[in-house]
């Protein structure tokens, strides 16, 4: 017996039944109706209980920008968060394109025992679109990295697309394309449209975003190869997906969080708190996008938690900083564009929040909850009533869109491997060794 | 004013916008005679904050601030600490330290001097110099209170004027700003421009579009020809100056088809020969020096309006 095991007294399945959880081991042990043993109990009356939340899209900022957060502090935003896997995005400084630097991510990750720190390697050298980064050597590095992204940057040169989409066939990785035409965004603002027009903020237009998706569905399926397309926010970017996955190509697609709520109009009191890269988008693709999340046309809900110091955004809107934190509201955002609404149920949510990222991701030991599997698991409240506050977050950085909101669900707890890292909503101190 | 800025047209009410232009016409004719200054802002502090070159409107507000004995800071951003890296905020509060009560502000950001007012930073009075491809709000009302002067029998209303604005709307924050002000007052405004100089979206503006100068010279009250960029031709917005001159400017031929009593606008600096011909420029109709003569006008009273003036304002309240 571990000294972390313990017993998980009446919490509600997704689908509805009570149940009690043990977990001995670091392992669900037994899932049950009702359970007796010797084992500290943790009383979960009136919450659910979920697999850990999976991140495709997490910005930790290190090595380089400890400033804005630290695989440390992102790590304890996404158990405040309920995520138990995040997946470090690139663009650190030196930028994850090398064996070395992957390998220590995933160490300062394990460090912090709080979560799973999977690195995702840039697929061009320096992010800079010019010749491939060394995949093969982060693929059998220790990092074990199998998700490959320019992220920040498109890989738009499609003849290196098309390589890296072969090249990566060989030990089953998958790109990861922010999908952005760079000539078509040069100095882009925010989405071009009526708002753009007048509040004067260069325009970014959908189509810089769909003429990319539907070249990458195209070359994806030409070379038989695996695409992840990063944070959609059009309407004819769902319906592309859409149509590649009725002709069976093999394409999976995220959503974040904000641009499953919020929509461009934000940007009328230029408070960069809402510039963020993909833009801000129209109710209309916003709408589109929440049918795509539904079904399952788009995959999962990725963060894209991107934090960035006070300075970044505490200036005008052309000199500020693209993104916006998101792993600690992530699950109650959803709960609001998508349950609240009517749209999703709860055993869907777990398929695009857990199950299926894990799966796109390789993360074996990530969204199940069942009998065996690793104890990364989560309680829920799911009625209750929270506003966020920027002051309060876990993460480095506060540029969160949603301070001040009022959303639905909590998280009660965050089980990292057996351990209990979260206990109503505050830090343990525990951690996995 | 109900707002102790001025940052957008969309800040100003109908009756607001005819309280600066009455306002302004009142200072006009005090300071027609004898008085040429006067004392209302003596010992108040102006800063004018800019960020981006701008030569005419920056001696505007200089001169309409000192025509009410203001005292005023001139701050440019080249060779200043800004090009050494330092923000917005820290500028402003450290000119705010210095005293300043009305921060008078160009920026190439659009929103900066909304956000200027919004975030915080400052408690001082903020009037919008030009922000990026934003607005220009005491351009429009210059450009009113010019139409004005030239159509008396439209003195508190628009209605039945039809407002043209040639050229590079896309980035213009001149067309913004007159196409809020003008519609307001109850003006036609038609925008007229190629379609890679529209912005997206404008099809749901309360303007008219033309691609056509010459079907729309007749029909017009006024004729606004827009400066055009240069770097605008690089970015392909046009193919040539020569084909832009031919088909957007208003060049000697066109002058003839405008309507006899029509007038001839441009808020400067002129690219004589692009956008406009010199004998249209220097025509009987062209009230190009008149705009800039109005400009400290419109300016003197948004200053006076914003600092404590409570309404027109007579010789008594203003010796």
């Amino acid at each position: 017996m571990s000294s972390h095991d313990f017993l998980l007294k009446n919490v509600l399945l997704s689908e509805g039944a009570r149940v009690d959880i043990e977990v001995r081991n670091q392992k669900i042990s037994q899932i049950s109706g009702e359970l007796n043993s010797e084992l500290p109990v943790i009383d979960g009356k009136g919450f659910m209980a979920l697999p850990g939340l999976v991140d495709l899209h997490t910005h930790l900022r290190e090595p380089g920008k400890e400033n804005s957060e630290t695989v440390l502090s992102g790590s304890q935003a996404a158990i405040k968060g309920g995520y138990t896997a995040v997946s470090a995005m690139a663009n650190t400084f030196p930028v994850a394109d090398t064996a070395g630097v992957v390998e220590q991510v995933a160490r300062l990750g394990t460090e912090a025992g709080l979560c799973d720190v999977f690195p995702i390697g840039a697929v061009t050298v320096g992010l800079a679109g010019e010749r491939l980064a060394e995949l093969s050597a982060m693929a059998q590095s220790q990092a074990k990295v199998r998700i490959f992204s320019d992220d920040g940057r498109c890989v738009s040169d499609p003849l290196l697309m098309r390589r890296a989409l072969e090249y990566v066939k060989s030990f089953g990785g998958v790109i990861a394309q922010h999908a952005q035409d760079p000539l078509l965004t040069v100095g882009s603002q925010m989405n071009e449209g009526l708002i753009s027009s007048q509040l004067g903020l260069k325009g970014w237009p959908s189509i810089a975003e769909e003429s990319i998706i539907a070249r990458d569905i195209l070359m994806a399926h030409y070379v038989q190869s695996r695409l992840h397309i990063c944070h959609l926010t059009t309407k004819g970017g769902v319906e592309l997906v859409r149509w590649a996955k009725s002709q069976g190509m093999s394409v999976t697609a995220e959503v974040t969080p904000h641009h499953l709520l919020l929509t461009d109009d934000l940007a009328t009191s230029y408070d960069p708190v809402f510039k963020v890269n993909p833009p801000l988008r129209t109710q209309e693709d916003v709408l589109a996008l929440r049918a795509g999340l539904a079904d399952g046309t788009i995959d999962v809900v990725a963060t894209d938690h991107a934090p960035h110091p006070s300075e970044d955004k505490d200036c005008e809107w052309n000199s500020a900083a693209f993104g916006m934190i998101g792993l600690e509201t992530s699950l109650s955002v959803v709960c609001e564009s998508m349950i609240e609404t009517g749209l999703m149920d709860w055993p869907t949510l777990i398929k695009r929040m857990s199950t299926t990222p894990a799966l796109i991701g390789g993360y074996r030991e990530h969204g199940r909850l069942e009998v065996g599997a690793t104890a990364n698991l989560i309680v829920v409240n799911p009625t209750a009533k929270w506003t966020v506050d920027k002051s309060k977050v876990f993460s480095r950085s506060s540029n969160t869109p949603f301070h001040g909101r009022t959303l639905t669900s909590e998280i009660v707890h965050t089980f990292y491997k057996g351990v209990h890292v979260l206990e109503n909503g505050e830090l343990t101190g525990l951690k996995y060794e | 004013m109900h707002s102790p800025h001025l940052l957008s047209i969309n800040d100003l009410s109908k009756v607001e916008i005819l309280e600066i232009l009455d306002t302004a016409r009142e200072l006009a004719r005090i300071t027609d005679g004898s008085m040429k200054k006067l004392p209302t802002l003596r010992g108040r502090t102006v800063v004018n904050l800019f960020f981006e070159d701008s030569t005419r409107t920056r001696l505007s507000f200089e001169a309409a601030a000192k025509r009410l004995s203001a005292d005023v800071i001139n701050f440019s951003a080249k060779g200043s600490s800004v090009s050494k890296g330092e923000s917005l905020k820290d500028t402003a509060q450290t000119l705010e330290a210095m005293g300043a009560e009305l921060i008078i502000i160009r920026h190439s950001s659009s929103g900066a001097a909304q956000r200027l007012a919004e975030s915080g930073w400052v408690k001082s009075h903020i009037v919008n110099a030009g922000d990026g491809m934003h607005e220009h709000p005491t351009q429009a009302l210059l450009d009113a209170f010019t139409i004005r002067n030239h159509f008396p029998e439209h003195d508190r209303d628009f209605t039945g004027l039809r407002i043209g604005i040639v050229g590079d709307i896309l980035h213009s924050r001149v067309a913004r700003s007159n196409a809020l002000l003008l519609t307001a007052l109850g003006a036609k405004v038609v925008f007229i421009a190629p379609p890679t100089l529209l912005p997206v979206g404008v099809e749901k503006w309360p303007v008219e579009i033309s691609y056509n100068l010459d079907q729309e010279l007749s029909t017009l009250d006024a004729v606004m020809m827009l400066r055009v960029q240069s770097e605008r031709m690089s970015d392909a917005f046009f193919p040539t100056e020569r084909e832009y001159a031919r088909d957007f400017g208003l060049g000697t031929q066109r002058l003839k088809a405008l309507k006899p009593q029509a007038i001839i606008m441009h808020p400067g600096p002129m690219n004589r020969g692009l956008e406009i011909s010199a004998a249209s420029a220097d025509s009987p109709q062209s009230v190009i020096l008149e705009q800039v003569a109005n400009g400290v006008l419109v300016r003197m009273a948004v200053l006076y309006l914003l600092m404590g003036g409570a309404s027109v304002p007579t010789e008594g309240v203003l010796v």
